[in-house]
């Protein structure tokens, strides 16, 4: 469904990512684990389109997407749900989905919000607070909802389990495996080996811009040597 | 004064808050989503009253064909609004902040023209409202029918906005990109679109408040600043952003000009809002309903370190520019000595907005307030023309000292307007005081000493006072005072923790910089022989402007080349059309298209791109 091919991408002069390829398709969660700084970020935010990719394809169903602006990418059923959350903190929860909300897509769970407060049953309870009165957890929630309000086909979710208390990180496990069972693919990104481990099927290890392992979740967790090069801190 | 005649300044406050809080509204809701300061608003207002009038005048002055001529002028003043949209500012986006503002700039100059073309020069009268042209009275005062009315339309169309921003979709993703634009724009939703119809929205509301404004107001061509300057003190003193806040500083600009008028200070009115928008920041420097700003997410990138001329740059132009008189007629030298202190007026507010980091929208306070110095000590004080020459810059410096204490309190939007606010005052008082300035007229006989009277005599002394007032600003800003600047502007927070006062500096800048502006504005008096309260009008700050950002404020030398291009383009057009605005309007349009960076940074890439070759 989704395959980058020898992507490079700048931060104004700084070249971050060298060359990264990966692929994930429909019904699979796929890892990109890095350490911090490692490109993780930018490569999501190069397929998305927010940082202009120099060189390389993006291909999405078919279709090459690196040149497109962001909000076209969108409209395609490529979601985006970002590391800082980036919630409307004026805005109300309900709000928050409606900015997201998309026609329903073809081959893709159409969402409502009803459906959504399912998912995720504290936001279902705050449905009027402005997005600035939530705790961390509860925006991760509010961030991952708004972005399937567009009826995505496919999420890159960038370090979905990022500051977040054990027991909130255990409800999102949950709810990317729901996505999962939906047919759904699903890219993201992570620091927190154990948390891949519980939901992800493939992996990727990103170092400096550059993919430097790709396999089962199963090969990672065997080989200890891979996880302490690139993995440990 | 009765109770009665207090009501009825109070009504007629609030009667021209209404218009005030249309332009203003449209001004803050278009800052909100697109982060562009419309410089171009109080010209949309404008255009709503001309367009307004021909419409009434085609459509008959009947009910219908006054109020369809409104609401259809505020429409075509939206679809405006939509072509400067897409066809200018949708290209620049991503360009530097200041940039778009060059860019309205240059749309006020074209619309100042199209509508002297299109209507001429005279003030146009329009007919009262049909029906609505008879008065109530009010405890024995007779108010008009029509005023009641515009009284009621404020309130009415914040409650209608309201209703658009909190019930509807658009309103939501409105608010939404006020936040974060480019998070609106991963999730789906096409940010031109919504920029252009948040244009639309911003630019009908102006028009409507200029449509409405037909029976109480003529037609005339300098509505556009004066409305702009309104707006933007509205804007700042009920906060940014803020809907209700706009309506509410309407209400009281509106009001305090009202009683000024109605206890006979008239002379007051354009002090008074100033004021009040000068004690409000000070207070709360985000306005009465506003809040802090977010940061913007922009692709901004610092601006690149600025480079020290070589030597043999200043000696070799100097030679130049020695040698001209000898070779050309009279008429060059007199160019050339406004280029000189242009040039040294565009140095001097780069100082402060480029390296500096503080935009002013007023810079003209201190050119014209040196240049009246000059002239008010020669004439008034009966000092030798030498003496009142040199220190003419210390009063516009004394100034700058006043003002800047409380410039250098705020920052961004905010700064650039408090500026613009002292500038106004400086201009209210010197079109005011008749006895010191000459009021309205200005001042003449203004000439240099015998010794100077030659025209090529004084293009050296001019050459001579402006290249050394630009030498002192480019020599401090690579002393350890401009890189304490420059620091202050990149990272005001890590230099405070360095030990560096920021603010101190900042206003010692400040200080520096309206000084040199005041030999600028000096040596351009005595080069005149008169002035008029134009040299310290916002249209004067707005040239500096210009002539800065035409030459990229990135650049050093940018604001010399600026000055020089603006100067020799504005005279160049003036003597071949009447339609010189336009000329010049466009001309900076077409710079900013093709040279996000500036003239100077556009031909350096250039440069660049070609030595790579």
């Amino acid at each position: 469904m989704l395959a980058v091919t020898d992507l490079h991408a700048f931060y104004g002069r700084a070249h971050i990512l060298h060359g990264v390829s990966l692929a994930a398709s429909g019904g699979e969660v796929v890892a990109l684990l890095g350490r911090n700084g490692a490109g993780k970020s930018t490569a999501m935010k190069a397929i998305m389109g927010l940082v202009p990719p120099a060189q390389g394809e993006v291909t999405f169903d078919g279709r090459r997407i690196e040149r497109l602006a962001p909000h076209r990418i969108a409209r395609l059923g490529l979601g985006y749900v970002p590391e800082e959350r980036r919630i409307f903190t004026e805005l109300s929860v309900m709000e928050n989905l409606e900015v997201g909300r998309q026609a329903a897509r073809d081959g893709a769970p159409t969402w409502t919000a009803d459906r959504l407060f399912e998912l995720f049953p504290n936001l279902g309870r705050m449905r009027e607070r402005p997005g600035g009165r939530m705790s961390g957890g509860e925006q991760q929630m509010l961030t991952i909802a708004r972005t399937l309000m567009g009826n995505p086909r496919c999420v890159l979710l960038d370090e979905p389990s990022e500051g977040l208390a054990p027991i909130i990180v255990e409800q999102m496990a949950q709810s990317i495996r729901a996505l999962k069972s939906e047919g759904m693919c699903v890219l993201l990104s992570e620091q927190n080996l154990h948390f891949c481990e519980a939901i992800a099927d493939r992996a990727y290890i990103i170092e400096k811009g550059q993919i430097r392992f790709g396999g089962s979740m199963a090969e990672l967790a065997a080989d200890a040597s891979l996880r302490e090069q690139y993995l440990s801190v | 004064m009765s109770f009665a005649s207090i009501l009825i300044q109070l009504l007629n406050g609030l009667a021209a808050a209404s218009s005030l809080f249309l332009v203003s509204a449209g001004l803050s809701l278009i800052f909100g989503v697109t982060r562009i300061v419309n410089f171009a608003h109080g010209s949309l207002y404008m255009l709503g009253l001309y367009i307004a009038y021909s419409l009434i005048e085609m459509l008959g002055r009947t009910p219908l064909g006054f109020w369809g001529g409104v609401v259809l002028a505020a429409l075509a003043v939206g679809l405006v609004g939509i072509v400067i949209e897409t066809a200018v500012l949708r290209r620049i986006y991503r360009a530097p902040e200041l940039f778009q503002l060059l860019a309205t700039f240059a749309i006020v100059l074209v619309i100042k023209d199209a509508a002297l073309f299109a209507w001429g020069p005279e003030d146009l009268v329009g007919p009262r409202a049909p029906g609505l042209g008879g008065a109530v009275e009010i405890l024995g005062k007779r108010i008009p029918v029509y005023d009641l009315l515009l009284i009621a339309i404020g309130p009415l169309v914040l409650a209608i906005m309201h209703l658009l921003l909190r019930r509807t979709r658009w309103g939501a993703l409105v608010r939404a990109a006020t936040q974060d634009r480019e998070m609106v724009g991963a999730l789906g939703v096409d940010q031109a679109k919504l920029f252009t119809s948040v244009f639309f929205v911003g630019a009908v509301l102006a028009g409507l408040g200029g449509a409405l404004q037909i029976p109480r107001e003529p037609a005339n061509l300098d509505l556009d600043l004066s409305v702009i300057a309104d707006a933007f003190v509205v804007t700042v003193v009920g906060g940014l952003g803020s809907l209700g806040g706009a309506l509410l500083a309407a209400v009281l600009i509106g009001v305090a000009k009202a009683f000024c008028i109605g206890l006979g200070f008239s002379k007051l009115t354009l002090v008074a809002e100033f004021v009040i928008m000068g004690v409000v920041l000070v207070a709360r420097p985000y306005g009465l309903l506003g809040k802090p700003q977010a940061v913007a997410r922009t692709a901004g990138e610092a601006p690149p370190p600025l480079s020290p001329p070589r030597w043999q740059f200043p000696v070799g132009w100097i030679a130049v520019l020695a040698v001209i008189p000898l070779l050309t007629d009279q008429y060059v030298s007199v160019v050339l000595i406004d280029i000189a202190c242009f040039a040294l007026f565009a140095v001097s507010l780069h100082f402060i907005m480029g390296p500096a980091g503080m935009v002013s929208f007023g810079h003209a306070a201190y050119f014209g307030l040196g240049a009246y110095a000059g002239a008010v000590l020669f004439k008034k004080a009966g000092l030798p023309m030498e003496a009142a020459l040199l220190l003419a810059p210390f009063c516009a410096g004394l100034f700058a000292v006043v003002y800047g204490w409380f410039c250098v309190r705020l920052s961004g939007v905010y700064l650039a307007m408090l500026t613009l606010a002292f500038a106004q005052i400086s201009w209210s008082i010197v079109f005011q005081w008749d006895a010191l300035t000459g009021g309205s007229n200005g001042m003449v006989g203004i000439w240099p000493a015998a010794w100077l009277a030659d025209k090529g005599v004084y293009y050296y002394v001019a050459l001579g006072l402006c290249g050394a007032g630009i030498a002192v600003l480019w020599r401090v800003l690579f002393s350890p005072f401009g890189y304490v600047l420059r620091a202050g502007r990149d990272s005001p927070l890590r230099a405070e923790a360095i030990g560096i006062d920021v603010r101190g500096f900042q206003w010692a800048a400040f200080v520096l910089a309206g000084t040199c502006a005041g030999l600028a504005g000096a040596v351009f008096a005595f080069s005149k022989g008169s002035i008029s309260p134009s040299v310290v009008s916002i249209g004067q700050s707005t040239d500096g402007l210009v002539m800065v950002l035409l030459g990229g404020v990135d650049t050093l030398v940018g604001p010399v080349v600026g000055a020089a291009v603006f100067t020799w383009l504005r005279d160049a057009l003036a003597r071949e059309t009447d339609f010189w605005r336009a000329g010049l309007g466009l001309v900076i349009l077409l710079i900013v298209l093709l040279f996000p960076q500036g003239l100077v940074g556009g031909l350096k890439a250039l440069y660049a791109r070609w030595r790579a070759a």
